[in-house]
């Protein structure tokens, strides 16, 4: 990496010299009457600006990839074949330019480059993302049984080594959570969603959205210290302690209470936007008929946007799957099967947490089960993502 | 049976009762919504509120020579050997001292009456002293901070029944600080310390802030702002304005649509994965920090600046191709200068996703201890390469001490963030009102 700086400026420097040497080559070769060039002088300094910087920065990009995959730091050569590739392309741009030479064109390409470049990033995360895990997650089959990760019914890591390493405590936890967090987030923002967009006259809709909508631009680390200090407490003295059901302030109901007001905003927009893509001509009938508001609500309007809906609440799901600070802080550590909603348990991303912070030790299974633990929660959210937006956009067809 | 037109039967008396049963529950529906939210911002409000004030006891410290400057000869490398260790003496006596010149009486030993005092303090005393060696043999008015029980007192965390149950401080020693303030020497102040002051030892939350927190946070935005927004504009254009419909586009679309829902969790685990364990980054630094937010942030953005660019009408673009302009002149002189105020405004909303998010960031290793400034560039490190920490990061890891008044530090950090928020969206909120057209 270190040694490649050097020729890499000395191209970027290159490339503003060029533009400026363009500019005036051109100018020469018109010899002072700029009419007679195809490209204005500012093209063919773009031009030989680009074809100086852009394959030097993509043979250094590539270099340093390499050099990362082979182990060794990037030699002489590499440096001489950044140098080359930018004084290569100095040279060719600056002798290409003639009157009749199309710059602009060439520019152009070299910009199209770059943005097909950038528009594969995403695709370059996606794929990062699934071989970073099942790189590890591979690794982790090696050392542990795979019977044991996804069968086992105890999650009891051990640093000196034999560990139980079982994921069905902790997906129980996660599901647990989230059960909650959408029975009470649902019908939350759904009322919410048909009381906006039914009743509410403007003067509401223009306080209570932007409120309800407020929920979902809070960071979640601010729910999860909510649930640490208030909620968990409170349920614990008001609820879990008279009730003999537990005395932990850390349980499923504290996450799952304070992640269903995080997900109102969710449902409730989505559902929102779905319920005002029903065609009012579907209500008139339905009002027509003698129906009341309430029932065409319920018989007419409900049912059409009925798809969209679901589709909005398995996106809320997968939010409350995924969903980290809250349960780190509201649910606890313990991993148990039960079925006592104030007892602490806990979820896949809490232990993914606890499994990589600290000392952690890139060869023992007790640290690889996080990247296993990692891609089967990517897995069940993207399922539940592609099942959800195709829903939706299925919805959307229908009454477009 | 008589029946009137004018009175309503059982039967429409039930569906109407059904009708206003149904509207209050959407009603109630928003309430609860509603007051969630409030709830929790009181919630942060009146935890965190205090944080922004803290004691602090003034006191006069004689700076005795044959403690601070044992050879006598004001070198600043030579009174450097003394630790704060052999500072505490001088607090305690000051502190006995001020007991004794206000007219009270204790039964307290001086050693408890110095424990009154952070354990801050000392270096404090000590960096005065040793940035200017004149004071030496002087006395020198202090305003120390006072230790955490001490400052929970007056905050009303600490109450004469918990200190009687606490080993760090006793009933007495409350009592003598309220004489003390009721006399002017203890007085709480604004805590600016709080913004700049870097984390302090779970002994001392007294002295924690969140000055390497926000620097940390300001890093990353940069790294975000500057990767992202080129990154994001760039694909947005190529996608909404020049790429072809074909099969590789539809998978390059679904993508971003499923990327901006993965959880953020699993954009950590790449980050620890590919920038840490692969590219050899250094851990826990900004860099990471900020190119694992960048790829989060870049599905925002992207859908922000092609609804943007969408909604440049195609009669620019076909004005400008009619001059003579080639499609990317079009692009890039109209319809990119016209969808600017939509493009920043999903930036800036990007942005303040990123500086609220904490899990990603846990995975990375931000969450160590730092005292130490980062520096934006060094030699060694590279840029933005020295271990640093995070706002959202810092709430967390107080969140995980044990000593209460960390708890109003988290809240007081919280309260931060959302300043910051607020800001940032009513920066974008601003400029979407001022700036944005409707063709």
């Amino acid at each position: 990496m270190q040694s490649l700086t050097t020729p890499l400026l000395f191209v970027l420097a290159l490339a503003v010299v060029g533009y400026f040497l363009a500019k005036s080559r051109a100018l020469q070769v018109a010899g002072g009457d700029i009419r007679t060039l195809v490209s204005l002088p500012r093209q063919h300094a773009l031009n030989t600006m680009l074809a100086t910087a852009v394959p030097a920065l993509g043979a250094v990009l590539l270099f340093a990839l390499y050099s990362r995959i082979v182990g060794t730091a990037p030699g002489w050569f590499f440096s001489l074949v950044v140098l080359g590739l930018g004084i290569t392309g100095f040279a060719l741009s600056l002798i290409g330019i003639k009157t009749h030479t199309r710059a602009r064109t060439h520019a152009e390409r070299w910009i199209m480059g770059l943005l097909i470049f950038s528009s594969t990033v995403a695709i370059m995360t996606t794929v990062g993302i699934v071989f970073s895990m099942l790189f590890e997650t591979f690794n982790f089959f090696g050392q542990y049984d795979w019977r044991d990760f996804f069968f086992s019914l105890t999650w009891s890591p051990n640093f000196r080594g034999d560990s139980d390493l079982g994921i069905i405590p902790l997906l129980w936890g996660t599901l647990y959570v989230s059960l909650i967090a959408l029975l009470f987030a649902v019908p939350v923002g759904l009322f919410a969603a048909i009381y906006l967009s039914e009743y509410a006259g403007p003067r509401l809709r223009a306080i209570a959205k932007p409120a309800i909508e407020v929920l979902a631009g809070i960071p979640t680390i601010v729910y999860g210290l909510f649930a640490l200090i208030t909620v968990g407490p409170l349920l614990r003295d008001v609820f879990a302690e008279p009730m003999g059901l537990g005395q932990s302030a850390s349980s499923v109901m504290t996450a799952g209470l304070v992640m269903g007001i995080m997900l109102i905003p969710f449902v409730s927009s989505l559902s929102d936007d779905i319920i005002n893509a029903v065609p009012q001509a579907m209500r008139d009938g339905s009002l027509g008929l003698g129906a009341t508001h309430s029932e065409t609500i319920r018989q007419v309007v409900i049912p059409a946007a009925l798809p969209g809906i679901v589709g909005a609440i398995l996106l809320a799901a997968s939010r409350a799957i995924g969903e980290t600070m809250i349960v780190v802080l509201g649910a606890g550590a313990a991993a148990r099967l039960s079925l006592n909603p104030f007892e602490a348990m806990t979820t896949v991303t809490v232990k993914i947490v606890s499994q990589l912070t600290g000392d952690t030790d890139f060869a023992s299974p007790e640290t690889l089960v996080a990247f296993a633990l990692g891609l089967t929660l990517f897995v069940i959210t993207l399922g539940l993502n592609v099942f959800a937006l195709y829903i939706v956009r299925k919805y959307r067809e229908q009454y477009e | 049976m008589k029946t009137s037109l004018l009175a309503t039967d059982a039967r429409t008396k039930k569906r109407n009762a059904a009708e206003a049963r149904f509207k209050a529950y959407g009603l109630s529906a928003i309430v609860a919504a509603m007051l969630a939210l409030a709830i929790l911002l009181t919630s942060v409000l009146t935890n965190g509120l205090s944080s922004f004030q803290q004691t602090f006891i003034t006191l006069p410290i004689e700076l005795l020579e044959e403690r601070v400057d044992k050879k006598g000869n004001r070198d600043p490398a030579e009174m450097a050997k003394t630790t704060t260790i052999g500072y505490a003496p001088l607090l305690r006596g000051a502190m006995a001292a001020e007991v004794e010149r206000q007219g009270l009486t204790t039964e307290l030993s001086d050693k408890d009456l110095g424990d009154m005092i952070s354990k801050e303090a000392a270096a404090t005393v000590r960096n005065r002293v040793l940035a200017n060696p004149d004071l030496v043999g002087q006395t020198v008015t202090f305003d120390l901070l006072a230790a955490g029980r001490i400052d929970g007192y007056f905050k009303g965390r600490v109450t004469l029944e918990t200190a009687a149950l606490d080993g760090n401080t006793s009933p007495e020693a409350l009592i003598i600080a309220q004489a003390l303030a009721d006399a002017g020497v203890i007085e709480t102040k604004f805590n600016w310390n709080f913004f700049i002051a870097p984390d302090a030892s779970v002994q001392r939350p007294e002295a924690a802030g969140l000055g390497v927190a926000i620097l940390g946070s300001l890093y990353m935005m940069l790294v975000v702002l500057f990767l992202a927004l080129p990154i994001g504009v760039a694909s947005s254009i190529y996608l909404e304005e020049f790429a072809p419909k074909n099969r590789i586009t539809d998978i390059i679309e679904v993508n971003i649509s499923n990327l901006a829902a993965v959880p953020s969790i699993v954009y950590g685990i790449l980050g620890l994965a590919i920038f840490i364990n692969f590219m050899e980054f250094n851990q826990s630094s900004p860099l990471v920090g900020g190119l694992v937010l960048t790829l989060m942030t870049l599905p925002t953005i992207i859908i922000s600046t092609r609804a943007a660019l969408k909604s440049v009408p195609p009669s620019i673009r076909d004005a400008a191709l009619g001059v003579g302009a080639s499609k990317m002149q079009s692009v890039f002189h109209h319809v990119l200068p016209l969808a600017a105020p939509g493009i920043l405004t999903g930036t800036i909303i990007g942005l303040a996703q990123a500086l609220g998010e904490t899990a990603p960031l846990l995975l990375i290793g931000m969450v160590a201890f730092v005292r130490e400034y980062p520096a934006a560039y060094t030699p060694e490190a590279g840029l933005f390469g020295e271990a640093s920490t995070a706002l959202p990061v810092q709430v967390f890891n107080w969140t995980q001490r044990s000593d209460p008044a960390f708890v109003e530090r988290a809240s007081g950090a919280i309260i931060t963030l959302l300043v910051f928020l607020l800001i940032m969206n009513a920066v974008a909120i601003y400029l979407r009102r001022r700036f944005e057209r409707r063709w």
